[in-house]
């Protein structure tokens, strides 16, 4: 294909071909961006907590009613009568739990003369059955033995020494490069507590909102028996069970105390669909928004296209006249848009990479991979030759007779 | 003559159905898209109680001292003062009015036994909360003085937990069970929604969750823990409760009503001061390092509108400008196209001028039907936005009839600028060019 008559013709009809270049610019520059954006909100709502099916756990928020006098008793008395429910694999208690907890951050460090050099973990306090319900995976060391496990009243009280802490992967290579921490004394900064590395997990998240920070993966479990006003009773059931689970369960604890308000039973996947509500909701309005960009790219080049193709009907006429072929006309009209695509995505990139250094600036998003202006630049060249394939349809099927009735 | 153009530019659009339609779903995708992310972003950063803002104060007190590794353009004051430093401004009594507060969880025993106890969100606070914040009130009022002095069992419910509680009788005198002890109802709130909760911006500040109110001094009477932030430094919250009103833990906050600008330059005084005293007393060792903050700066340091609505915000209007190029584009060609009829036009002695007004006419006519299908498009696009986010983004964004003109008003506005280069261009058609093709 010859590009010089394209270009020539260019030349007379300079603003409008500048426009259509402006808005593929823009739009590649959007859907660049919103791509990428969507890429991360997604990415981190599947993001694996480190909790193995999830669809089998349920979280039970427990609030007492009035003066929690012996909370600890009262708190075992329900483990106990959950953990004996036919449909129910094990339960534990705890002062969190991954998928929107609150937010309880400790420091560990293994060296107390510069506490800098440790680092921030979320702090899970549960007893030894908390590995096997969550299903963690433990990757070196043991579990707490059971005379390991003592109550913790409220955030005030703190042991001076602890049997034992487990910390998931992530913070031990924080504390030690090489992840090597097993045996090593670790103190927790404010408590003021120590405890040996007795076991390290595969991983647990600390908390949704910490997004894709290093943060998400540092967490450590401490042998606390929480008591406290409010705590969570973290439940697995056999497979299949989730439903009957907890039905069984608001029914068991009704049953063993009614001075207690079960403000939610929720499974871990509603827990994951909720907190992630707002990642997904704006994956979703980035992904309309692309689509309605495109479609108004699309329909931009369609209207101007074919109003240049009105507009020469005469020297199509004169071209067919002189022997081009239908394919010809079509081929020129296709190579014009793509040139015109071509240099719009070329500005299209510059405005993706600026647009992407102002949003690094205010969301903690990575830099833009080269892949996404690559797939970009694509999809808005294809968009291109798809818009103008109608006006150059019609273009090609402008009668070679035009040139000779009006001339 | 406008009505002349008027009509002239309505049988101009009805003869190319196709260019007009694209025309105007240009427009009115590009204003429904950007005024329904404007709408979220305007309730997401309004000022809450706009009567108020500019006298109303947040201190802060940096009770931790110079963080190491703290980035340079930011200040790592704390949100939040300790207890120890709210009661100390509480005594100081420097304002014309004054309240710490925090939010606490507590469960709640209705007076009627057939109905379940509930979890209550309480706010423990003092009296001058509800008339420094304008707080209306349906039955009742708030508490005084002297119930803040006497550590009263007294509360205030807002309207919504009044009608669960109390079917949205007047319960003003009846008992109530918070924890295991009784409390007398004494006022309940009519309608108040302020959108963010400024006063506390913690977890669910849009969707601002408070129940009850009572008083500060009987809730720590109480050891009422807080169900807010708790930021410690290396010390910890210290042992039991009373190891926490001692330590150097951050969770009270405060705020406080200056009216008057030397008010407020003395309070800044009254602030390093009392730092500087904190320094000489041994607890501080580092240089006073305080601020006080109105209404809107507060927001605004809190950065309290959500990252992702900016960047909605900032995309849907990138619509709007490609929208605006590509209607552009089109009154290009649709002017062009009348190079024939703009040559007659002006053969028969129409001036530039007037031709330029006859293609704005027409160009203001596509803006107007494009605006009114924006604002169509608007409605539908804040209902999805409101199905696909959380209430936190997408609460109190409900279209007003003033946002109906302005979306109206700027489609014309944008259109019009839009149309200038096509009407320019339709201008400089030369007549006798234009009547030798016909």
């Amino acid at each position: 294909m010859e590009f010089g008559p394209i270009l020539s013709s260019l030349r007379r009809n300079k603003v409008g071909a500048a426009l259509i270049a402006l808005q593929i610019a823009v739009t590649l520059a959007v859907l660049c961006n919103a791509l990428f954006i969507i890429q991360q909100q997604t990415a981190l709502s599947r993001a694996t907590s480190g909790v193995q099916d999830e669809a089998s756990v349920f979280i039970i928020t427990n609030r007492w009613i009035g003066d929690a006098g012996n909370v600890a008793a009262r708190e075992q008395a329900d483990l106990a009568a959950l953990r004996a429910l036919p449909q129910i694999a094990d339960a534990t208690v705890s002062n969190d739990h991954p998928l929107g907890g609150p937010v309880m951050v400790e420091l560990i460090t293994l060296r107390p003369d510069n506490p800098r050099s440790g680092t921030g973990a979320m702090v899970y306090e549960v007893d030894d059955h908390a590995i096997n319900t969550l299903g963690l995976r433990l990757i070196s060391g043991r579990n707490f033995r059971p005379d390991e496990v003592i109550s913790r009243n409220g955030v005030g009280e703190h042991q001076a020494a602890l049997g034992g802490v487990i910390v998931t992967q992530a913070v031990a290579r924080a504390l030690d490069p090489r992840g090597n921490v097993l045996g090593q004394r670790a103190l927790i900064i404010p408590d003021g507590t120590t405890a040996p590395i007795i076991g390290v997990v595969d991983k647990l998240q600390s908390t949704p909102f910490a997004g894709n920070s290093p943060f998400a993966a540092q967490s450590m479990l401490l042998p606390y028996r929480t008591v406290e006003s409010q705590v969570f009773y973290l439940v697995r059931t056999k497979p299949g069970q989730l439903t009957a689970g907890t039905t069984a369960a608001r029914n068991e604890l009704y049953r063993v105390s009614r001075r207690r308000i079960i403000v939610g039973i929720q499974s871990l996947t509603d827990a994951r669909r909720d907190v992630y509500r707002g990642d997904r909701g704006v994956a979703l309005i980035m992904g309309v928004v692309c689509a309605i960009l495109l479609g108004v790219t699309a329909f931009g080049i369609i209207g101007l296209t074919s109003y240049w193709v009105s507009q020469r009907q005469r020297q199509i006429g004169i071209r067919r006249t002189l022997g081009a072929t239908r394919g010809t006309i079509l081929r020129y009209f296709q190579s014009e848009n793509l040139l015109i695509a071509a240099a719009g995505a070329v500005l299209g990139i510059l405005l993706a990479l600026g647009a992407n250094l102002w949003i690094l600036r205010s969301i903690a998003l990575a830099r833009l991979p080269w892949i996404y202006l690559f797939v970009g630049a694509i999809a808005v060249l294809a968009l291109g030759q798809l818009a103008v394939l109608w006006p150059a349809l019609r273009a090609s099927s402008v009668p070679p007779a035009i040139a000779a009735r009006s001339a | 003559m406008f009505g002349y153009y008027f009509k002239l530019a309505l049988r101009s659009l009805r003869r190319n159905l196709v260019l007009t339609g694209l025309m105007v779903i240009a427009i009115g995708v590009g204003i429904g898209a950007s005024m329904t992310m404007l709408t979220i972003y305007r309730a997401a950063s309004g000022d809450p109680i706009p009567q108020k803002s500019a006298v109303l104060f947040v201190p802060q007190i940096d009770n931790f001292g110079p963080q190491p590794n703290a980035p340079p353009n930011q200040d790592f004051l704390p949100q939040d003062l300790t207890y120890m430093d709210a009661m100390a401004l509480m005594r100081a009594h420097l304002g014309l009015r004054q309240a710490a507060m925090y939010a606490t969880t507590q469960s709640i025993t209705p007076p009627n036994a057939a109905q379940d106890p509930l979890e209550g969100y309480v706010r423990a606070t003092y009296s001058d909360f509800f008339s420094m914040f304008d707080v209306p009130f349906e039955y009742g009022g708030p508490w005084g003085k002297a119930e803040d002095d006497t550590h009263a069992s007294v509360v205030v419910l807002t309207r919504p937990f009044n009608d669960l509680l109390f079917d949205g009788m007047n319960s003003v005198g009846r008992m109530l069970t918070i924890g295991d002890k009784p409390y007398r109802v004494i006022g309940v709130l009519d309608d108040w929604h302020p959108s963010p909760r400024f006063y506390d911006l913690g977890q669910d500040s849009f969707t601002g969750t408070d129940q009850l109110f009572l008083p500060f001094t009987r809730a720590i009477d109480q050891q009422m823990s807080t169900s807010g932030n708790l930021n410690c430094d290396r010390a910890g919250p210290g042992s039991g409760w009373d190891g926490l009103l001692h330590s150097n833990c951050i969770w009270i906050h405060f705020w406080v009503e200056l009216s008057t600008a030397s008010g407020v330059s003395k309070y800044r005084t009254f602030l390093h001061d009392y730092a500087a005293a904190q320094r000489q007393s041994g607890r501080f060792n580092w240089p006073p390092h305080v601020a006080l903050r109105d209404v809107v700066e507060w927001l605004t340091y809190n950065h309290v509108v959500p990252v992702a609505v900016g960047t909605l915000t900032s995309v849907s209007f990138a619509i709007l400008f490609v929208c605006l190029i590509n209607a552009t584009g089109l009154m290009l060609a649709k002017f062009m196209a009348r190079s024939g009829g703009v040559g007659v036009r002006r053969a028969l002695g129409a001036t530039r001028p007037a031709i330029f007004a006859q293609c704005l006419v027409e160009a203001g006519v596509i803006g107007l039907v494009g605006g009114l299908v924006g604002v169509g498009l608007t409605k539908i696009g804040l209902v999805s936005c409101r199905s696909v986010l959380p209430p936190d983004l997408s609460i109190l964004t409900r279209l007003q009839g003033a946002d109906v003109l302005i979306a109206v008003a700027v489609a014309i506005a944008v259109t019009l600028v839009a149309g200038l280069y096509p009407t320019w261009r339709a201008t400089q058609v030369h007549p006798a060019a234009q009547l030798k093709t016909l």
